[in-house]
């Protein structure tokens, strides 16, 4: 990773931190700083990217601002973060993209959802679109079968595809081995943290959001939209199984798996979107990088409008409404597919990566060599 | 704007750790309780914002304290800093009430963690407050918010006024503005004087200007120097508190923990004419750091260089001021502003002197010089390999131990020994009634808490009667 003045400011943040420590029972970024004596911008990257930015380390830190060492450790992580997205995106050429992301993600969004309502007009006869479509293969009638397959397959698997080579490109880069993916304990470990967000809220006291008092709201929140998620991908799955394999086409019953796995899980992505939107609303911006903020309010809308407009859809899948309902709710969808590896949603990836890689710092395979100790005579208070 | 024609039952002045366990343990107490912090809020807490953990004795493990760490242990090692300048039967009343103390805090929401790495010699002894002190600062603050104490930032007490022993009212500067607040009790804790470098310099002569304050750039000893001439009992000698060799690159005031350096066990310091004056190695570390401030205030300049070769880098927690590395000592001093010749020379006859040995960092080992004057006792190697490096030392004061008198109950004496009838005092403005000098990690929160929360509890009392 290149150096820039947010690595810059990292790094001196983390030589104070580092000679502090007080902060190293919060999360996982402090032990792993205490790990290190020198910081490069590697280090930083995996360092940013194991912050989950519960802010705790500000308020408790004697010396955020307005102390003259003005040390505002989420912040700065944050800006580190944001580059690090920038840096591993695949291909090079658009990384680009990852500069004024909100409006990157918003502009594409609304454009890809335009440009489906429009295929779909000039694709099916207006009759059909604004007539009620019910029984099997009603949604084909409105967005042919061939297309459906050929955007949701062709986006997803582009998706997968830079999402890969993103994490190869952080792995590479954070000093890691492809041979030390194969480890099942540190597997194991990092699986926990992620799906459990155990460094959410340093220390297990919950997130500071508007002051010094802990909440656990962004943790819950944060847990209905993406176990919420995962019922909705859960969903498509069954669903793309009862169709290709068993050849019986949406749209399902009310109370059929798909449906029931969409439903539950749309409810909790808008609960839990419309709640970190929020809270990040009514946050404290003294800890936040404000010129982040657009990246993640255009992700946090994206994610919400996949869920509401899937939610709107079931309600009236048996009207006229159906069609455009469905050429909406797929054009976000397909926006949402696209922007995955150029969107807040890399987060995902690079902060399991990081995880990971500490779950392996944490425990290493060959018996700690003659690694200098720090643990040796350290001072009083 | 709080309406200062009322009548509160206790008035707490001083905003730090141990004038919040008084203002909590009063106001659960029933009374009405005014807290007034001469800080703006970004700075409340006074020292305890720099605290990290308290010294607590227990009799069994605990959550986060190992084995066991009885009374006459805690006591033996209190007299052992304090060279028997202390008051046993204060001091042993506190060691046993730090360990109900534990349950307190966390009902105020302090949380606790194992010790922090590079501080292992302390996981048996002394709780770590979770996210350091301004955490706790920011618990204890919740919890006096939640229970209805009035909190006022920005506002200091300029006038106790005193008659006979007795608060009849305080003068206090409100954001500028001055106010006078009546209370049945009051309780001082609003710290030392060590942020006071006229007061200092009353004491130290004009070496402490040279003096560094790792802490609370608000303890001016405002309030102790005003009950102090208004005949309240003292305790304490004006030149005693806690004192440690920090990086001399560190700012006058509120460095705090990231200017300490841990590296002395494992240097050969010298002073500003290149010549050693004191054992480095006497013993580890944590009970030997809190001599240094003295020992390198005494100094010519208050200046002292620490200086060790690459063997020992690694050896000790960094400081966040980068060290100063040359390839040769010569080198060295000259970027570190001495005498190349009576660096080497010192260095020379060190190097000659180390008995060859077993080095080893995490214990006493032994390696020694023979010999020399002063002698270096353990961790004696040849400072030989290059790269060469030194860090500048300072005596950075974390608080001073002239304070008023009390009794076991928190009670402000008078100097004729009577107790006064509505003055308390808990935290550092009292603290010199059990450590009269030398330091023990930790117990400087151990009496702000015992005493605060006494405070409290008899302020309580008193204001009720």
């Amino acid at each position: 990773m290149r150096e820039t003045e947010a690595t810059t400011d990292a790094r001196r943040a983390m030589e104070v931190c580092n000679a502090c420590r007080y902060c190293e029972g919060f999360c996982a970024v402090f032990p792993a700083m205490t790990m290190r004596r020198e910081f490069s911008t590697g280090d930083l990257s995996y360092i940013a990217n194991l912050c989950h930015n519960c802010k705790g380390c500000y308020y408790a830190c004697q010396y955020a601002p307005p102390h003259p060492f003005n040390i505002n450790v989420p912040q700065v992580l944050a800006q580190v973060r944001a580059e690090t997205y920038e840096e591993y995106a695949w291909p090079g050429p658009l990384a680009g993209l990852f500069k004024r992301n909100g409006t990157v993600v918003s502009l594409a969004t609304a454009g890809v959802i335009a440009l489906t309502l429009l295929m779909t007009m000039a694709l099916v006869d207006p009759s059909v679109l604004y007539q009620p479509q019910i029984g099997p293969g009603a949604f084909y009638r409105v967005i042919p079968w061939w297309l459906m397959v050929t955007l949701a397959g062709g986006t997803s698997l582009f998706a997968l595809v830079a999402l890969a080579m993103g994490f190869r490109n952080f792995w590479r880069d954070t000093g890691g081995r492809a041979d030390e993916l194969q480890r099942a304990k540190p597997l194991a470990v990092a699986l926990h943290d992620i799906l459990t967000l155990k460094n959410l809220g340093g220390g297990g006291g919950g997130c500071n959001d508007k002051d010094e008092a802990f909440s656990q709201l962004r943790r819950r929140f944060h847990h209905f939209m993406f176990y919420g998620f995962m019922l909705c991908f859960a969903s498509t799955t069954t669903a793309t199984f009862y169709d290709h394999i068993m050849g019986h086409p949406a749209p399902y019953p009310f109370w059929s798996l798909p449906v029931q796995l969409g439903t539950w899980g749309g409810v909790g992505m808008v609960i839990g979107t419309a709640g970190l939107i929020w809270v990040k609303i009514v946050s404290d911006p003294a800890p936040a990088a404000r010129n982040l903020l657009g990246a993640d309010y255009a992700l946090l809308v994206l994610l919400f409008l996949s869920a509401f407009t899937g939610l709107l859809l079931l309600a009236f899948r048996s009207t006229g409404a159906m069609g455009v309902m469905l050429a909406v709710h797929l054009g976000v969808i397909f926006a949402l597919f696209l922007l995955v590896p150029y969107s807040k949603m890399v987060h995902a990836v690079y902060r399991s990566a990081a995880l990971l890689r500490h779950a392996l710092e944490r425990h290493p395979t060959p018996p700690p060599g003659n690694k200098p100790s720090d643990r040796a005579l350290g001072s009083a208070a | 704007m709080p309406d200062f024609s009322r009548v509160w039952d206790v008035l707490v002045i001083g905003g730090g750790n141990a004038a919040l366990c008084a203002a909590v343990t009063a106001r659960q107490a029933g009374c009405s309780v005014l807290l007034i912090e001469s800080a703006p809020k970004a700075f409340r807490g006074g020292n305890s914002r720099h605290t990290r953990n308290m010294r607590t004795m227990h009799t069994e493990p605990t959550s986060v304290l190992t084995e066991a760490y009885l009374e006459d242990e805690y006591w033996d090692d209190l007299l052992r800093v304090t060279g028997g300048q202390t008051d046993e039967h204060l001091a042993r009343m506190t060691i046993r009430m730090t360990r109900d103390a534990l349950p307190f805090m966390e009902a105020c929401g302090v949380r606790f963690q194992p010790s922090l790495s590079g501080t292992l010699s302390l996981s048996r002894t002394n709780a770590f407050f979770l996210g350091g002190g301004k955490a706790l600062v920011n618990a204890y603050y919740a919890t006096a918010e939640r229970l209805g104490i009035d909190i006022l930032y920005d506002t200091e007490a300029v006038d106790l006024k005193l008659d006979d022993g007795f608060v009849r009212e305080v003068l206090i500067d409100h954001r500028g503005f001055p106010e006078t607040v009546r209370a049945k009790v009051v309780i001082a804790s609003s710290g030392g004087f060590q942020a006071n470098l006229d007061w200092l310099k009353e004491a130290w002569g004009p070496a402490a200007e040279n003096f560094l304050i790792r802490g609370t750039p608000y303890a001016k000893g405002k309030v102790l120097r005003n009950l102090l001439n208004q005949g309240v009992g003292t305790v304490g000698d004006p030149t005693q508190g806690h004192a440690v060799a920090i990086d001399g690159r560190a700012p006058k005031f509120d460095g705090g923990i990231v200017t300490r350096l841990d590296c002395v066990p494992f240097s050969v310091v010298v002073n500003k004419n290149g010549e050693r004056f004191y054992d480095e190695g006497e013993d580890v570390w944590p009970k030997r750091y809190a001599i240094w401030g003295r020992l390198v205030a005494q100094q010519p300049d208050q200046i002292g260089y620490a200086i060790i070769d690459v063997k020992s880098e690694k050896l000790f927690m960094p400081s966040v001021f980068p060290a100063i590395k040359a390839d040769s000592l010569g080198e060295l001093a000259v970027k570190l502003g001495l005498d190349p010749a009576a660096v080497e020379k010192t260095v020379a006859e060190f190097n000659a002197a180390c008995v060859p040995g077993e080095f080893n960092s995490t214990r006493l080992d032994g390696c020694r010089t023979e010999g020399l004057t002063p002698p270096k006792t353990h961790w004696a190697r040849p400072i030989t390999d290059p790269p060469f490096i030194g860090y500048p030392l300072r005596p950075g004061i974390t608080f001073t131990y002239l304070g008023v008198k009390v009794d076991e109950n928190a009670r402000v004496l008078m100097d004729n020994g009577k107790p006064s009838a509505n003055l308390f005092a808990s935290g550092e403005i009292m603290a010199g009634s059990i450590l009269g000098k030398g330091y023990l990690a930790g117990f400087g929160m151990a009496i702000g808490t015992v005493f605060g929360r006494i405070a409290g509890r008899e302020a309580a009392r008193n204001a009720r009667n």
